[in-house]
Parts: C-alpha cells; sequence; structure tokens
C-alpha cells in the first residue's frame, strides 16, 4: 500500500486571471486526518475537486492512491468516497433508495449491496429512520446518510467538503465522533472547513489556505509554536503588589511574553506548559494566587494572529 | 474538461458505466411522478375524444378505404382536430415537461456532485437522462398506439391489414423521433440555464416560435428572396420551393409530412406538384410503403440528425460546466 494517499505537485487551477488554487504541494498520510483551513473562496473546493478528478488542473500533477484521478477517473472514485458541503439527496426517496442508487452505480451486485448498506446505515445509526423518506431528515441525519453514502464503497480516503457547516452543536459532536470512529477504522480523511475550533479536536495535521495557497502546514502545536511565538499561555490570578508579581514572572527564562489582562489577572505566554513555574514566581513575589489556568493553543489564535499579520504586510 | 492538454490520452473504462443504473431511476421516477400522470391523463382524453369521433364517422364509409384503420389516426370530426393534429401538439409538450429541470434540477438539489464523485463519467449520466425520457415517451405512445387499435377494433369491426400495422408502427417511430427532438432541446437548455423555470420557459418559446411564427416567416422569406416579378410559372415555382425549404427547418413541418405520408399511402409529393409530373400517374392510387418510406426519408433522417446535434451540444456544455456548487 502507498504511504502517500495524496501528493500533489505545484498544483495549479486557474480561471481566466484568476487563480484559484496557486502551486500545491499537499501530502496526506495513509490513516490520518488532514484538514484543509481557511476562508471561503482560498481554494479549498477547487482543491478537493481536481483531487476527485471533477475538474482538470491547469498545471501541476495530483496523485491519489498512486493514482491520477484525470486519467483514471473511475479508479479513483470507486475508492474514494466524496461528501460534498450541504450535500443533497433526492427528497422523494427514502434513505436506503438513495443508497441503493449509488450502490447500483458502483456496480456492486445485489445482495452485496443490501449488505452493505444495512451495515453502513446501522454505522451511521440511522437504521430506524432509513425506510423514511429524506425530505424529511434533519440537516445532521442528511449529513450521516453522506457519510453511509461513502462507507458503502469500502473507501481507502474519505473527502468531506465543510462537514459541520450548519449543524447544531449536538450534531456537530456527534458527527466528529463519527469522524473520529473512521478514523480509528484506518480510513484516512481530509476535511476542508472554515470552522477552526471543531476541525481543531480531530485533525491530525493541518494546512491552512490563502489566496489559493498552502501558507502554513503541520500539527496544530507546531503552527501555534511558529506563528504565536509560544502556543501555551498560563493565566493567573493572585493578589498582592502587582508590580513586583509582574517584574518576578517576567524574570522567568522561558516566558516569552507578560501581560496584566485584569486587575489582578497576569497572562504568562511560553513554548510550553509553565504552571509550576509561575505558581512559584508569585509566591516568591509575595503575591497569594488564587488560580492557574493553562490555556492551549488555538486554532483561532494562529488564525486570526496569522491573518492580522498577512493584512498588516499588504497595507504597510 | 475532457480537451486534454497531452494528445493521445485515454480515458479508462467504458464512458457507459453505469449508464443503465442511470435510466432505471429516472424511469422510475418519471414513471411514479404526478407530473407523468398529468401528461398520460390529457394524452389519453385527447386520443380517445379524436379517435372516438373518426371512428364513429369512419363507421359509415366502412368498405369505401383500403386504409380505413390508418383514417383513424387522420380523420378529423369538427369541432376537434384529427389524433395527428393533437400529437403534433401534444408531443413536444410532452417532451419539455419531462426534461427541461433534468440536469439543473440535480443542480439545485446538490445532488449532482455527489453522483459525479461515483465511479461513472458525465456522458452516462446526460445520455441516461435522454435514455429515460425517450424510453417513457415511447412507452405512453406505445400504450396509446395500442389503445387506438383496441378501439379501432371495436368500433369498427374489422381488423387491421399487415401494412397497416407497418405503416402505423413507422408512425409510431417517427414519433418517438419527433419527441425526441424537443426533449434534446429542453435537455439543452437544462444543462444551460441554472433555473427550471429559465430552462422550461426558454424551451416553450422556441416551440411557439416554430408552432405558430415559423410557416409565416417562412412564407415572408420566401417572397423577399423570390419575388414575383412577372408572374412567370418559373417565379411562382421558385418562391414556393424556397418556401417549402425554410417551413422544412420546423420540426413540425417535417413531422407533419412524415405523418401525412405514412398514414395516407396516396400521398406521394409535397409541395407544388406540375402536371407534367401528373403524367402517367393514376389519381387516387395508393403507393406501396417501400415508397412512402422513401417519400419522407429526408424528412426521417432529418429529425433523428436534429435530435443528434442538439444531443452534442448539450453533451459538450455539460463536459465542459463547472460542478461546483
Amino acid at each position: 500500500m502507498e504511504e502517500w494517499v495524496i501528493q500533489t505537485q505545484d498544483l495549479t487551477k486557474r480561471y481566466g486571471d484568476f487563480t484559484a488554487v496557486d502551486r500545491l504541494n499537499l501530502q496526506v498520510m495513509a490513516g490520518e486526518v488532514f484538514g484543509l483551513l481557511g476562508p471561503n473562496g482560498s481554494g479549498k473546493t477547487t482543491t478537493i475537486l481536481m483531487l476527485l478528478g471533477l475538474t482538470e488542473p491547469t498545471e501541476g500533477s495530483v496523485r491519489v492512491l498512486g493514482l491520477d484521478p484525470a486519467r483514471q477517473p473511475l479508479s479513483v472514485k470507486a475508492q474514494v468516497g466524496y461528501i460534498p458541503d450541504q450535500v443533497g439527496f433526492y427528497d422523494d426517496l427514502t434513505g436506503r433508495e438513495n443508497l441503493i442508487y449509488i450502490a447500483k452505480l458502483n456496480g456492486l451486485p445485489r445482495a452485496e449491496a443490501f449488505r452493505r448498506i444495512d451495515e453502513a446505515l446501522n454505522r451511521v445509526g440511522l437504521d430506524e429512520v432509513a425506510d423514511r423518506p429524506v425530505g424529511t431528515y434533519s440537516r445532521g441525519m442528511r449529513q450521516r446518510l453522506g457519510v453511509a453514502e461513502v462507507l458503502i464503497k469500502r473507501p481507502a480516503l474519505i473527502i468531506m467538503d465543510e462537514p459541520t457547516l450548519g449543524l447544531d452543536p449536538e450534531a456537530a459532536r456527534d458527527f466528529l465522533g463519527l469522524i473520529r470512529n473512521l478514523k480509528s477504522q484506518g480510513i484516512t480523511l481530509l476535511l476542508s472547513s472554515h470552522l477552526l475550533h471543531q476541525v481543531q479536536t480531530v485533525c491530525d495535521r493541518v494546512g491552512l489556505f490563502h489566496r489559493g495557497r498552502m501558507v502554513l502546514e503541520g500539527t496544530v502545536e507546531e503552527l501555534a509554536r511558529r506563528v504565536l511565538g509560544g502556543g501555551y499561555r498560563v493565566h493567573v490570578e493572585a493578589q498582592g503588589d502587582p508590580q513586583a508579581i509582574e517584574q518576578s514572572l517576567r524574570q522567568l527564562p522561558e516566558a516569552k511574553r507578560v501581560t496584566r489582562s485584569g486587575p489582578d489577572i497576569y497572562t504568562v505566554e511560553g513554548a510550553r506548559d509553565m504552571r509550576s513555574e509561575a505558581a512559584r514566581a508569585v509566591v516568591q513575589a509575595g503575591g497569594a494566587l488564587r488560580s492557574l489556568r493553562l490555556e492551549e493553543p488555538s486554532l483561532d489564535d494562529v488564525y486570526a494572529h496569522y491573518f492580522r499579520e498577512v493584512e498588516d504586510d499588504r497595507q504597510s | 474538461m475532457t480537451v486534454s492538454r497531452e494528445w493521445g490520452r485515454v480515458r479508462e473504462g467504458s464512458p457507459w458505466t453505469g449508464l443503465w443504473a442511470v435510466v432505471a431511476k429516472e424511469m422510475a421516477d418519471y414513471l411514479t411522478g404526478v407530473r407523468m400522470r398529468i401528461l398520460e391523463a390529457i394524452i389519453v382524453l385527447t386520443a380517445f375524444g379524436t379517435v372516438f369521433a373518426a371512428a364513429e364517422n369512419l363507421r359509415n364509409t366502412v368498405g369505401q378505404d383500403r386504409f380505413l384503420f390508418l383514417r383513424l389516426f387522420t380523420v378529423n370530426v369538427d369541432p376537434l382536430p384529427a389524433f395527428v393534429g393533437f400529437l403534433a401538439f401534444l408531443v413536444p409538450l410532452i417532451a419539455i415537461a419531462l426534461t427541461f429541470d433534468s440536469v439543473n434540477g440535480e443542480f439545485n438539489r446538490r445532488t449532482l456532485s455527489r453522483i459525479l464523485a461515483q465511479p461513472i463519467y458525465r456522458d452516462a449520466l446526460l445520455f441516461g437522462k435522454f435514455l429515460a425520457g425517450l424510453f417513457t415517451l415511447a412507452l405512453v405512445l406505445t400504450t396509446i398506439w395500442l389503445l387506438i387499435f383496441g378501439l379501432g377494433l371495436v368500433r369498427l369491426g374489422l381488423p387491421p391489414s399487415t401494412e397497416e400495422v407497418v405503416r402505423s408502427l413507422w408512425f409510431l417511430l417517427a414519433t418517438v423521433f419527433y419527441g425526441g427532438i424537443w426533449m434534446a432541446l429542453a435537455l439543452l437548455f437544462s444543462v444551460r440555464f441554472r433555473s427550471p423555470a429559465t430552462a422550461a420557459l426558454a424551451s416553450i418559446a422556441v416551440w411557439l416560435f416554430f408552432a405558430v411564427f415559423w410557416s409565416m416567416i417562412a412564407n415572408v422569406l420566401a417572397q423577399l428572396l423570390f419575388p414575383l416579378r412577372y408572374g412567370l410559372v418559373q417565379e411562382v415555382l421558385a418562391q414556393s420551393r424556397a418556401s417549402l425549404f425554410f417551413s422544412r427547418i420546423s420540426p413540425i413541418t417535417l413531422y407533419t409530412e412524415i405523418t401525412l405520408a405514412l398514414l395516407r399511402p396516396t400521398v406521394r409529393a409535397f409541395g407544388l406538384i406540375l402536371p407534367t409530373q401528373l403524367e402517367g400517374m393514376i389519381l387516387g392510387s395508393p403507393l406501396p410503403l417501400g415508397q412512402s418510406l422513401l417519400l419522407i426519408w429526408p424528412q426521417l433522417t432529418g429529425l433523428i440528425a436534429a435530435t443528434v446535434l442538439l444531443f452534442a451540444l448539450s453533451y459538450v456544455w455539460f463536459q465542459r460546466q463547472e460542478i461546483r456548487a
């Protein structure tokens, strides 16, 4: 088996003068969950369409499961499941009938198709409503039916475009649980999203898109280190002489930045968890420690910080 | 976007993978849909009305005509038009009603990208939709054809001759292809326009144009291009030929000529006939089937060619379309 499930080299897509995807080099390993992140219109969907062979690249090359989606689209599409954003079904057919159509398009023999459909419906928890028309389904149920549909193929790779968009918090949480479940089965997943805090909890690695280019790539921690300098923030609440406490915290060797964010609240940023050092420093400065809270690096921060810098650069 | 940069690049697999799955699904949709039931009701009612009236009329003249059964289709009893007249009018409407939302409907339901992510080519989806429409139309028309024959047997009390059956089968085939051309047109608009309402209106506009205005325009064009300056026979002839030529651009004219030649075996030419052409001809004697077919062969090929052309155009458009929602 190929170790790299997705490999692109200088992948470029232009629509007239507009460059939707600009020299993208993306590598996704077997068994990992990769998140394509970025604002709307930054080239995520175009990238996905090129991976599926639904749009031809202008330049560069793509390999999905070792195949070229433009030359061997049928082999690629037989092994790759795709759930588009706001996935649509035939509303007047039942969930099961929708899946039967897909199974037929995949050329599955009848008995095998029925077995896989039952299995997939069971897996996503839709077996009780399978014989109701899809028109009566909620957004979350449709999204899960989308997962059931791709599971029929027994895919090696699943690509989801904005999977949690428009779901209520509970449905989104359920859905993320489903994604983790798929990952534990050894299926490689590629997600695109702009809802960062949700994606952060399931992705092994992420790539940040901006104007058609992948500007940052790595694990969330790596990105936080690179963009925010430090990744970890410790919020310290302490009573006592503010200047002394602040001074004492600043003297910690690994503290990158110390700010006073409230009357008795200080924030210490560092490359690692510095709770114990901070506590010691407060006590040494004669302060009374009230609380100590660690804030892990969040993609939202990375994102906001990165794009603020980009905007600043462009304005100056 | 199959226009590839590298020549000699071959797509893997057959473009028809999954074709029959698409056809089966679309036909099931048509046959269970409300839309289809309304269309069936309209066409069965008109067929019954016109043919019943014609049969009553023909009962008085039984024995005077060798092709009595064929006259069931063509005889009109005031105030009803003949059945073929109704068909020329209704078949385009049915064809358009079946296909005007076939591609843009998938797009608007957001099912298109999901379907095309399955291991099939776009060819299969488009061709499958077209075939399903054509099969459905053929099914409806065959049913009506059988009903008419049954009605004829009961009301006229005579069995049809072999030639009558063969001629009316050709007529059935021609009607299906006549529907095919409008179906291809509606399919083209459903690929071109994102809104089904626009596609439906555009198709109906084209149909109205040919049904109502084209014959007038053909006449005016002929008069402009071949004016009668001196009133010579040649001028009259040229003008009439031009008028016929222009009016044959309309599929409705082609279909009318086909039905005329097939169902009225005595018809041996269209347009103006010169006395010299009548020399040695026994007036009122029917042509054999082969000769009638020869007469309408250009019209029939024209209909099929136009269908293929329109379908090819929608195919090219569909291939080049971005399917992003």
